[in-house]
Formats: structure tokens, C-alpha cells, sequence
């Protein structure tokens, strides 16, 4: 097996290619240490002085990642896909969020496109420092009209100015004229099979695009990518051919852990769904897109793409493409929630997001208007943040000058959460006119605290 | 050189549990849907939520479908069951809640007698916001359905010694585990009630469940881990099958309680509230739910139609 330049190497075959001379000068005890390191890719092949040119080379290859990583797009739209190392989330970390598509046929009428692109268009947001839109516009070409795939390609990326294109077509005629008019986009050509390869690859080589390869099954995509690779081409989008959700979930999953567990990199390439597909229905095809989002497609075709459909699945992404070990923190600042003004209560919790969504979420169920003031609090929660001292009387009497609370409101009442109730006394030093009131230890009991607040400020 | 598929092969089991007379959860052999695999063990059981009272505070869209047999559970378990065909009910005595109406344990076991009596599913018992009262419904209800397999959700380390006691030993009913999204805290729990005296079989657990966009990355890592645990190092403290209340957590998002007059850039608010729905309940089952408790008819029908899709 090691002569495979698409498998990983474990470290004891690593070990066989080194000088076993325990020299230390790696900064490894032993040449052994050395390769065992190497093969979970935490440090180099150059550092060893004593290999040959031809090993390092060898070894630079093998243990580079088991699963590429590839681009698409262009200048600020550009994105990264693939480049996983683990299978699970808590393992270390996912890296390359999947991008969501729309798919557009030029057999569609014109309302239908229209629709499409108004919906491309309106869903735009932030959400936790994220901007959450479409990235992709995929298209068919069923008419084989090469004129009339264009000026849909043409219409739709001239409206949503977002969208990097994904140019789906088998035939290298159309493909190519495509990619020739787009490629300043840095679109994805989809359609490179068994037959077709050699003139696929040619038209990506030379606008150096990815590239989406298409077979009828997983045993059938793995003879065609070992040919594509043949021929020198590494940026590849893959496509296993399932079209039932059981195949299609079949091919992620197995696709993926032929790179990660079996560390065979004639799979190690990205994968593309097409549950626009699938499915017959939207909230189906939200079903199905929040598989795929957990295991393992790196692009998600889904046939449009409303507010219904966003909230719910960016958000998902959001969540479950954050690194374990550093949670989302939202901005520090004071958040409005409902029709809040001057006189409203004033609350003060963390930066913590997590935290912040449960607090403003009951404060919104309480609809009682009040204001939420986020001191920076080290992106922990409650009791963390207090314990380690980030959260203490000056970081928060520091929000509510830096965000001119006094300015901006009338009360002088100040909202602490029950489980740090002891900072009170020390607010009240450090912000002299302020009283300090105690929260609740919970923020599920918060719509009861609030309304009961709210009457005994009013009389 | 041809592709040889990979496979992942495990030593444990999750254990099978029977809810009611007939209702299997668990019993799979391989994570979730990986059919490929091996023994995907019970179809994953799609249940609906009521409740004792007026759902009030839910959204108009659920009113409109449930208003008219929402003045008796009986009566609005029945419609669930003969429009919607869910494997169970799941009745939550939101009455009970001392800030609210404060329903008296007996006049819970009531409603539930009742329930046992008219509705041919099995029940899943849940309670208000109150720990403590939960321990008095949970054990009176217990008391008047003696060996029905009905599951009791859940149990908490502030509650289960006698929620274990009354439910799980004495009345030989399931006790669910609820634990907040930390395998450690999961196992504890578990160890805690089989300590009791509970049998494993008559356990399933709830290791934390949140909406989409809500932290839910920490569900789907903690029910990543218990999976992993109890396949791959074949640790019988975590073998339960796991429910998820997903109902519970989905219509009180943002995404589902804002009307269209509060976010008119986002569209119909019913869509919204199934979506969320329909996400959270596909995102815990890929995770490895066992079992989902919905609310909305739409979201019973897709769940279940991409459950039969991917088994």
C-alpha cells in the first residue's frame, strides 16, 4: 500500500522513510516521536536534516491533508470548500461551511426565474456577525440552447450580484462557451463523467475552475476521478449520482469516510447535492438540506431559497460550523427588544451568544419593551464570565459609559442576573445615581420578573 | 485500484425500550440512517404535543388547526390521532404550573386516565415549569396508569429520586433522563436512576434539546458523543434511546412567534414555524433522536416522510 500516493501514511510507515538516527535536531526525541507527529500533520517534513530530497517530497505528499481543499468564486465572493479533518464537530472543528444553491433551468418560465431571483435578492441579513445569503446560482441547460443557457446565466447573475455561477452541463460545447463568457466569476463547471472527461478538464485547466464530476455510483465516480487526476487535475467537486435521499445521504457519507477513515484521497474532494431533486416539497427540502449540512455535502442545491427556508438552515450552519472550542460571541453594545424606549428596563447580561439568545428571547416572550446591555464579558457564560472576572462592576459600569446608556435613557435601574447578585453593591460604587436590581437566577422566569417590574415601576 | 466502501462496525447496541403495548425505540447497532452500516434497529417515532389547557400562547396558525378541540385533551388527542395517525401523544400538563392555573396532581391523573382510556397511542407524559410539581403529577399519574410503558418526561437531578421511585420502580412506567446538553451530566443521571433501582429498559433520555440558530450545535455534539460512546466503546450507562421535545423548544424561536406585522420582510409566519420545526426535528433525528415530539400537522407528515425516505 505505501507506494499509493493517494493514501495517508500512518506514522510507523512514515518512520520506515526516516534516517531512525535519534539525532533530536527535529526537536523530537526520537525519530519515531517525529513520525508519529508528522502523520497527524503537526509538524513538517523539513524538519528532519538528515532525509533525502526524494523522502521529504514523498512525505509532503502523504501527509498532506486526506481531504483537499478547493476554491471557487472570485475576488471577495471567493470560497473555500472541503479541507475537513475529522468526522465529528467535537473531534477538533469543521472548517469549510457547506454553500447553499439555487437551481435555474433555462426550461423554466419567467415568472419562475423571477421569483427565484426576487427571493436571492430580499434574503440578505446578519445574524451573529455573519452575513447569511445565497451563494450560488446553479444552472441546467435542459433546452441545450447554448444561447438561451447564456443570457439566463447572463439575467441572473447580472440581478443578483451576490451568486457565483455553477455551469451544470455535459456537453463541453456548451460548458466551455459558458466558462468562456463567465470566467472572470470564477464559476463551478459541473459535468465531467467517463466519457466526457478529457474535454471537461481541458475547458477547467484553463480557467482554472472547479470542477463538478458526475457517475452513476460511488464504485463508477472513483474510476472516473482516479482518471481526472490522472490527467493532472486536482479541483474537484464530487457527485456520486444519488438522487434518492437514502442513495444521495449514502454517497456523502461514504465519500467523506473514504478520505477521513480510510484516508484514501481519490476521495478527498468536496461533495455536491442536488436536493432540489429530491424533494417535491419545501419544508422537505429544509428536511433534507439540515442532513446534509450535519453529514457532509459542501454544496447544497436546493430549488429556491425564501425567508422560510434561510432562517432555519443558515442559522443551522452557523451552529454547527462554529469551532467547538471558541463559541460565538455577539457584539457588545445595548440591543433593543420591541418597541423600547428611555423609560424601559434596563438588563445587562453576557457576550456570550448563547446566553444572549435565551435572555432576549424571553425578554421579547415577556412583551414588556426593555433594553439588554452586553458588556464585554470574554464570550462566556454568566457564571463563567463572573468567575474568571470578566464580568465584574467595572467591565460593566465601562458598557454603560462606552454606550452612552446614560445618555440614551431616563432610568437609572440596572438589571443584574440573579447568579451574580453579588457584584450589586460594587455596580453601585463604581456607577454613582445607579440602582441595582437582582434578576432572575434563571432567564426562563424572566417574562414573569419583567411584568411584575414593569407594574411596580408604574405605581 | 477499485473503491472499497468503507464501513463502521460496532460492538454496542442502543438497548430497544417498548413504549405502551408495541411501540419499539432504539435497538440500532450503527449511527443514525447509516443503513449502509448495519441495524438501524426501530423506525424513529414521530409523536404530537398537547396540552391540558388552552394553548393560549401559541402561535394563531396552531390555533386555527387545534382551537376547536383544544377545550378538552381528550377530544383534541383524539383529532391528532385520527387525522394525523403520530406513533404517540405526548400531553403536557402545562395547567399544572403553580404561576398558572396550579391543576392539582389528582386532577391530572384524571385527564390521563382518561387519555389511557379513549386514545389508542401511547402516552408521553410531560410537566410545567415547576421541578417539584412535576414529582407530585408525575407520581399521581403514575399511580392511576400502573404498567403502561408511558414515558415520563423527564426526570432531573433535582427530581428523579422520586419521579425514579414513583414512575420507574413502583408504577412500572419509562422514566426519561433530562440532562443540558453535556455527556457527563447524561451519564450521571443515568448511573443515578439505575442506581435507584430503575431498569435500564424502562429508560430513555432527553440530553438536551434547543431550536436551530439556538445552540444547537451543542445538541447535536452531546447526542454525537452519546451515540459514539455507546457504539463504539459499548458503554451500557448510555445506551438509552434518546427523545427529543422538539415542539417544546421550535414555536417559542423568534423565527416562529414574530408576526408578519412585527417582521414583514420574512414572510407568512406559519412557514416560518414549520421550518424551524421540520429543521430542529430532521437536524436531532440525524443526530440520533430516537424518537421527536412536533406540533404542527405539516411538520408530522414531512418528518415522517423523511424518516421512511432515508430507512
Amino acid at each position: 500500500m505505501m507506494g499509493e500516493m493517494n493514501m495517508a501514511l500512518n506514522g510507523m510507515e512514515i518512520y520506515k522513510m526516516l534516517p531512525k538516527k535519534n539525532c533530536k535536531e527535529c526537536g523530537f526525541p526520537t525519530c519515531l516521536a517525529f513520525a508519529m507527529k508528522l502523520a497527524q500533520g503537526g509538524t513538517q517534513a523539513e524538519k528532519c536534516p538528515y532525509m533525502s530530497d526524494e523522502a521529504k517530497g514523498k512525505l509532503a505528499e502523504a501527509t498532506a491533508p486526506p481531504m483537499r481543499t478547493v476554491t471557487f468564486g472570485a475576488g471577495e465572493r471567493t470560497y473555500s470548500l472541503g479541507g475537513e479533518t475529522v468526522l465529528f464537530r467535537h473531534e477538533k472543528t469543521f472548517v469549510n461551511r457547506p454553500r447553499f444553491a439555487v437551481m435555474f433551468d433555462d426550461a423554466e418560465n419567467a415568472d419562475e426565474v423571477a421569483k427565484k431571483i426576487n427571493h436571492i435578492n430580499s434574503v440578505n441579513y446578519t445574524r451573529i456577525s455573519e452575513e447569511m445569503y445565497v451563494e450560488i446560482a446553479a444552472f441546467r441547460c435542459s433546452s441545450q440552447d447554448k444561447q438561451k443557457f447564456i443570457s439566463l446565466i447572463k439575467k441572473v447573475t447580472s440581478e443578483c450580484k451576490k451568486v457565483v455561477p455553477m455551469i451544470i452541463s455535459e456537453d463541453p460545447d456548451i460548458a466551455s462557451a459558458a466558462a468562456e463568457e463567465f470566467a472572470a466569476l470564477g464559476p463551478i463547471i459541473y459535468g465531467a463523467n467517463e466519457q466526457n472527461c478529457e474535454a471537461m478538464v481541458g475547458i477547467a485547466k484553463k480557467h482554472n475552475l472547479l470542477l463538478g464530476v458526475k457517475a452513476e455510483n460511488q464504485a463508477k465516480l472513483y474510476d472516473t476521478v482516479q482518471k481526472i487526476q490522472n490527467m493532472g487535475y486536482k479541483e474537484l467537486l464530487l457527485d456520486a449520482g444519488g438522487r434518492s435521499l437514502k442513495n444521495a445521504f449514502d454517497d456523502a457519507v461514504n465519500i467523506r469516510r473514504t478520505a477521513l477513515l480510510s484516508k484514501d484521497r481519490t476521495f478527498g474532494y468536496p461533495t455536491v447535492t442536488f436536493v432540489c431533486d429530491m424533494a417535491q416539497d419545501k419544508m422537505m427540502e429544509v428536511a433534507m438540506a439540515t442532513l446534509f449540512v450535519e453529514k457532509y455535502a459542501s454544496i447544497i442545491v436546493l430549488s429556491d431559497m425564501d425567508y422560510s427556508m434561510a432562517l432555519p438552515l443558515f442559522a443551522l450552519r452557523q451552529n454547527i460550523y462554529t469551532d467547538p472550542q471558541r463559541p460565538m460571541r455577539i457584539e457588545q453594545g445595548i440591543y433593543k427588544i420591541g418597541q423600547a424606549d428611555e423609560s424601559s428596563p434596563l438588563l445587562v447580561t453576557v457576550d456570550f451568544a448563547l446566553t444572549y439568545f435565551i435572555v432576549s428571547g424571553e425578554v421579547e416572550r415577556s412583551k414588556v419593551p426593555s433594553w439588554i446591555l452586553i458588556p464585554d464579558a470574554g464570550g462566556y457564560s454568566v457564571l463563567t464570565a463572573w468567575a474568571s472576572g470578566k464580568l465584574n462592576a467595572k467591565s460593566i459600569a465601562k458598557a454603560i459609559k462606552d454606550f452612552e446608556v446614560e445618555g440614551k435613557l431616563k432610568t437609572r435601574e440596572l438589571i443584574i442576573p440573579g447568579k451574580v447578585a453579588v457584584l450589586k453593591s460594587d455596580i453601585e460604587d463604581e456607577l454613582p445615581g445607579w440602582k441595582v436590581i437582582v434578576g432572575t437566577r434563571e432567564a426562563a422566569s424572566l417574562p414573569a420578573f419583567l411584568k411584575d417590574y414593569r407594574q411596580k415601576s408604574a405605581s | 485500484m477499485a473503491y472499497k466502501k468503507p464501513s463502521q462496525k460496532f460492538s454496542g447496541k442502543i438497548r430497544e425500550v417498548t413504549v405502551g403495548s408495541g411501540l419499539k425505540l432504539g435497538g440500532e447497532s450503527v449511527l443514525p440512517f447509516y443503513k449502509f452500516d448495519g441495524d438501524t434497529g426501530a423506525k424513529p417515532a414521530v409523536g404530537m404535543e398537547i396540552w391540558d389547557v388552552f394553548p393560549e400562547s401559541w402561535p394563531q396558525s396552531l390555533k386555527d388547526i387545534f382551537g376547536p378541540y383544544a377545550d378538552d385533551p381528550v377530544k383534541w388527542a383524539k383529532f391528532c390521532v385520527e387525522k394525523y395517525n403520530p406513533d404517540f401523544i405526548c400531553i403536557k400538563f402545562e395547567g399544572a404550573n403553580p404561576e398558572g392555573d396550579d391543576r392539582s396532581p389528582e386532577d391530572c391523573a384524571r385527564i390521563a386516565e382518561r387519555l389511557a382510556g379513549e386514545v389508542p397511542v401511547p402516552l408521553v407524559i410531560a410537566g410545567c415549569d415547576s421541578d417539584e410539581k412535576n414529582a407530585k403529577v408525575f407520581t399521581k399519574v403514575a399511580e392511576a396508569l400502573p404498567d403502561k410503558n408511558y414515558v415520563f418526561l423527564s426526570a432531573i437531578e433535582a427530581n428523579y429520586k422520586e419521579i425514579g421511585a414513583a414512575c420507574g420502580m413502583a408504577y412500572g412506567n419509562i422514566v426519561s433522563a433530562e440532562s443540558s446538553v453535556d455527556l457527563n451530566l447524561a451519564k450521571q443521571l443515568n448511573i443515578l436512576i439505575t442506581q435507584l433501582g430503575v431498569k435500564p429498559e424502562k429508560m430513555v433520555m432527553n440530553p438536551g434539546c434547543a431550536a436551530v440558530g439556538y445552540g444547537f450545535e451543542y445538541v447535536v455534539t452531546t447526542m454525537d458523543r452519546i451515540k459514539l460512546a455507546a457504539l463504539d466503546q459499548n458503554d451500557s450507562t448510555l445506551q438509552m434511546p434518546i427523545i427529543s421535545p422538539v415542539s417544546f423548544e421550535t414555536w417559542k424561536a423568534k423565527e416562529a412567534i414574530a408576526t408578519e406585522e412585527d417582521m414583514p420582510e420574512w414572510g407568512g409566519q406559519e412557514e416560518r414555524g414549520i421550518a424551524m420545526e421540520v429543521s430542529t426535528a430532521a437536524g436531532v433525528l440525524a443526530a440520533g433522536s430516537n424518537a421527536v415530539i412536533l406540533r404542527h400537522p405539516k411538520s408530522v407528515e414531512v418528518i415522517r416522510k423523511f424518516i421512511d425516505e432515508l430507512l
